[in-house]
């Protein structure tokens, strides 16, 4: 008989060791697939670490699909953590982008600075507003948060699509004629684009700047405050947050909230500091919500972590779009990416638990509890 | 007449009846868990064909162990069982099956979804090959129903039908399949009154029919009402057989709970707490108080009760007749739906635990890793758990835990929380430590009142000891104390009262000092009101 138990006091060095070996062993197997598909592996991998840091322009390429998925995978960490599942951070980042955009394009004529943050305000708002939805209706009727995020993303996307394609919305171009048959966004004055860092040839995304000392800041909220204290217990054992007097569904709700809010400047990071307009296509393709979930994973859900993972997972995104071509197709790009995937988490996974060959150890019931326990022994 | 006279009785070996061999017996079976519980020791009783054999005892008696071993899930350590008078070895629930002895579960196994008849020839069936005729299944089903008066639509599905129902279904599975020999743990406990009374009239169609039925059960009235003999069980050794025509409620209560009284090991809080004259202030009261379990069944019913300053109250009663949700009731963690619930004198709003802990009420819940701490986190960290509001080191929203690691060095110290540092990991505590911290927790804070559900469950003698003692130690200090607990041992050590809880009911409360065994024995069982 094979059991798979439960592996308690995992030493430190191993949480570190671990990712890494993970990593390695990824690489192997993908190299192996690479091989079989007629490619060199090293030439390959050489290519995809030119394409992601080192060619001309590469790095800041990187930094525009690290810096959304830094604000997701931040959103998706902090909910996980507290075992609240949103998986809403899709549309939680598009309504982040369309509050941003309107509020880019109405206060338009305002001071770059106060621009910037009213900006970020209307982001951080929308995005918030549409976490609470399923917050409210997880903590107060029971409904199932997953479910009820993941639909709410395609409203999300839907009412995006509505406003540049469907109508003659705030957010769409009217002006110029071929905006009129091809529907378009309209673009944001200059004053509303946030300046990236330059160092040297590349440029540091403001919104990356921003969303990694927000991790920190999170970090510090849940190792050092009272709030982070019962996020903590309420993570572990929602039963001793009840038992301790929390308010577990206040909680519920403000860690949603919280969680949208990130992805909703997240979204307006989108509109700020890259697209400077609301295009709706470009945003579902992305797909940077559900991304975001893989980065919060492999990053076990620590925030700091979430910000150097962002960059890898931005760096092969980047690499397979380069990549790109007839001779190496999209479908093996993602089937690296999966190959990460899988590794890292089954590695995680083998971490935290270990396979037993042989029988399994008879448990002892509870003593006064030999009656109505019948499946103690198998 | 004295206990000790029928447990040397007992202690001769089970003599074979004339005519033929028991269709089913043990002799000297033990059974051992890891960690040296004994569970099983030398356990011998018969059981005759077309007979109704009743397994008496408490909880933890040992009864559902031994059925365990009788259906093939556990082997015995010691001993054998005999089918037929030939000693046999069971190795599965399939082998014991063969030799047609099937049980009936307090958890019933039966596929919601599908159709009665679908679930009882689920995974064996007397028609051969790969077909399956529904309608002549049904036919068979609706056959063994009638011989028995088990009336249930073979045609139902099983989500439709009523617990009793579904309960009926699992009995007919089992005579469906050819059970000679049928075991019914706890069967009653989901029936309604008329429903049990449908289930007697089928047993005893099933024993006129030469089958045997063990039925288990710790409810007085029903082992006499069915049952032909009865063994009783206690401590996991089988105490005596007795026939039933020639016993009573007050005999059987008797041998159920046992003699063994170990007063005075922990002086009790009533010594000292008794002796002033003026009746100390009544910190806890429950006034005609009325909660739903968890299923939306009225779990506790009526209950009024007074807990004075200094004083342990302790709530007797077989597990599942509203132990847990009086506790939690009182705990602010389970809304009550009728009544008043005073600390002090004032009143609280149904169900809210920060309310009742800021009023100065201590739990220490039944399931302690899973409730009473968060297992990833640190002692410390468990130790400010309530306290974290308030109490605990603080600026403003920061908490200050360097601080609270010295402060709960102190306490680990106080109450002897064996642990590396305060930092460790509450998981990787042994089950007494854990339960330290605990009381470390709630008893610190110096509450009014403490609720404390099976405090020592699970736990070494050490540990145990200690636990009583800390508790005591609460009462002195003027702490009103609601001690619920399984351990009628523990009740009558420590408490100054005792109430008796059966079916979600106050049966009711007597000085413990004055109380026997008897008695309370009957009232646990629901024989005496």
């Amino acid at each position: 008989m094979i059991a798979v138990e439960r592996n308690f006091d995992t030493p430190r060095w191993q949480r570190i060791a671990l990712p890494i070996v993970s990593l390695v062993i990824a690489a192997f197997i993908a190299a192996l697939v690479l091989a079989a598909s007629g490619h060199d592996p090293i030439a390959t991998y050489r290519q995809i670490y030119a394409a992601s840091f080192t060619s001309t322009g590469a790095l800041t390429a990187t930094f525009v699909y690290a810096t959304p998925l830094l604000f997701t995978g931040l959103c998706v960490a902090i909910a996980f953590r507290m075992q609240v599942w949103n998986i809403g951070g899709e549309g939680q980042l598009y309504m982040g982008a369309i509050g941003a955009s309107g509020v880019g394009l109405a206060l338009g004529g305002w001071p770059q600075p106060l621009l910037i943050v009213m900006m970020m305000l209307g982001g951080v708002l929308a995005g918030t507003i549409w976490a609470l939805l399923p917050g409210l209706l997880r903590a107060y009727l029971r409904a199932n948060e997953i479910l009820t995020s993941l639909m709410l993303n395609y409203v999300a996307g839907l009412f995006m699509y509505y406003l540049i394609y469907d109508s003659t919305s705030y957010w769409r171009d009217l002006t110029s004629p071929t905006a009129l048959v091809f529907p378009q966004g309209k673009d944001l004055l200059p004053n509303a684009s946030w300046p990236g860092i330059p160092i040297g040839s590349f440029t540091l995304p403001f919104g990356f700047v921003a969303g990694a000392g927000l991790a920190v800041l999170l970090l510090a909220l849940i190792r050092f405050t009272r709030v982070g204290f019962e996020m903590r217990v309420m993570g572990d054992s929602p039963a001793a947050a009840n038992y301790a007097g929390m308010r577990t569904k206040r909680m519920i709700v403000a860690v949603m909230a919280l969680s949208g809010a990130l992805a909703g400047l997240g979204g307006a990071s989108q509109i700020g500091d890259f697209s400077h307009v609301l295009d709706p296509r470009g945003l579902q393709q992305a797909q940077y919500g559900y991304t975001g979930i893989v980065v919060a994973a492999l990053a076990q859900y620590n925030p700091l972590a979430v910000v150097i993972v962002s960059i890898l997972i931005g760096a092969l995104i980047n690499a397979g779009f380069a990549l790109q071509g007839p001779s190496f197709p999209p479908g093996l790009v993602g089937t690296m990416e999966g190959i990460i995937l899988f590794s890292v988490l089954g590695g995680e996974f083998l971490g935290r638990y270990r396979i037993r060959i042989g029988r399994a150890l008879q448990q002892t019931p509870a003593v006064g509890d030999a009656s109505g326990s019948l499946s103690v022994d198998s | 007449m004295d206990i000790r006279d029928v447990e040397l009785g007992a202690a001769s070996a089970p003599v074979a009846t004339a005519g033929s061999a028991p269709a089913v017996a043990t002799v000297g079976v033990t059974k051992r868990f890891a960690g040296g519980v004994v569970a099983n020791n030398r356990v011998s009783f018969e059981a005759k064909r077309g007979e109704v054999h009743a397994l008496l005892g408490e909880n933890g008696a040992g009864k559902t162990t031994l059925c365990n071993i009788l259906t093939g899930l556990y082997k015995p350590d010691e001993g054998e069982v005999l089918v037929d008078g030939r000693p046999v070895r069971l190795h599965s629930p399939r082998e014991a099956q063969a030799a047609g002895i099937f049980m009936v579960h307090q958890h019933l196994s039966l596929v919601d979804s599908l159709t009665v008849a679908e679930n009882v020839v689920l995974g064996w069936s007397r028609q051969r090959g790969l077909g399956f005729s529904a309608r002549q299944v049904e036919a068979e089903i609706g056959e063994v129903a009638l011989r028995y008066r088990m009336h249930v639509d073979p045609r139902a599905k099983v989500w439709q039908l009523s617990l009793g129902e579904r309960q009926r279904v699992d009995i007919l599975k089992a005579l469906y399949r050819g059970a000679s020999i049928l075991i019914l743990d706890e069967p009653t406990t989901v029936l309604t009154p008329s429903e049990t009374e449908q289930l007697f009239s089928s047993i005893r169609e099933m024993v006129a029919g030469g089958s045997t039925v063990i039925f288990i059960s710790h409810k007085l009235p029903e082992v006499l009402a069915i049952a032909d003999r009865t063994t009783i069980l206690r401590k996991g050794r089988s105490i005596t057989t007795v026939d039933v025509a020639d016993t009573d409620a007050r005999q059987l209560a008797r041998l159920m709970v046992g003699h063994e009284m170990s007063f005075d090991v922990v002086p009790r809080a009533a010594d000292a707490a008794s002796a002033p004259a003026p009746a100390p202030p009544v910190v806890l009261e429950l006034d005609h108080v009325s909660a739903q379990g968890d299923f939306g069944t009225e779990a506790l019913k009526d209950v009024s009760l007074t807990v004075h300053a200094g004083e342990i109250l302790g709530i007797a009663g077989v597990a599942g007749n509203g132990q847990r949700e009086l506790a939690e009731v009182v705990a602010g963690l389970r809304p009550f739906t009728r009544g008043t619930i005073r600390y002090a004198g004032k009143p609280v709003t149904p169900g809210d635990a920060r309310e009742v802990i800021d009023r100065g009420v201590a739990y220490i819940p039944e399931d302690r890793m899973g409730t009473g701490v968060s297992p990833k986190l640190s002692v410390t960290e468990n130790l400010i758990l309530k306290s974290y509001r308030r109490g605990s080191p603080h600026a403003g929203p920061l908490l200050l835990m360097k601080q609270a690691d010295a402060q709960a060095a102190r306490l680990m110290e106080r109450f002897d929380i064996r642990a590396p540092g305060p930092r460790t990991l509450v998981r990787q505590l042994s089950g007494g430590n854990v339960q330290k911290v605990v009381l470390a927790r709630e008893l610190s804070s110096q509450p009014r009142v403490v609720v404390a559900a099976s405090p020592t469950r699970g736990l070494d003698v050490g540990a145990t000891e200690y636990v009583r003692r800390v508790l005591v130690d609460a009462a002195k200090q003027g702490a009103g104390i609601l001690l619920i607990s399984e351990d009628l041992d523990e009740i009558v050590e420590l408490s100054n009262r005792t109430a008796v809880l059966y079916e979600g009911r106050i049966v009711g409360v007597v000085d413990t000092a004055r109380a026997n065994y008897e008695q309370l024995g009957l009232m646990m069982a629901g024989a005496a009101s």
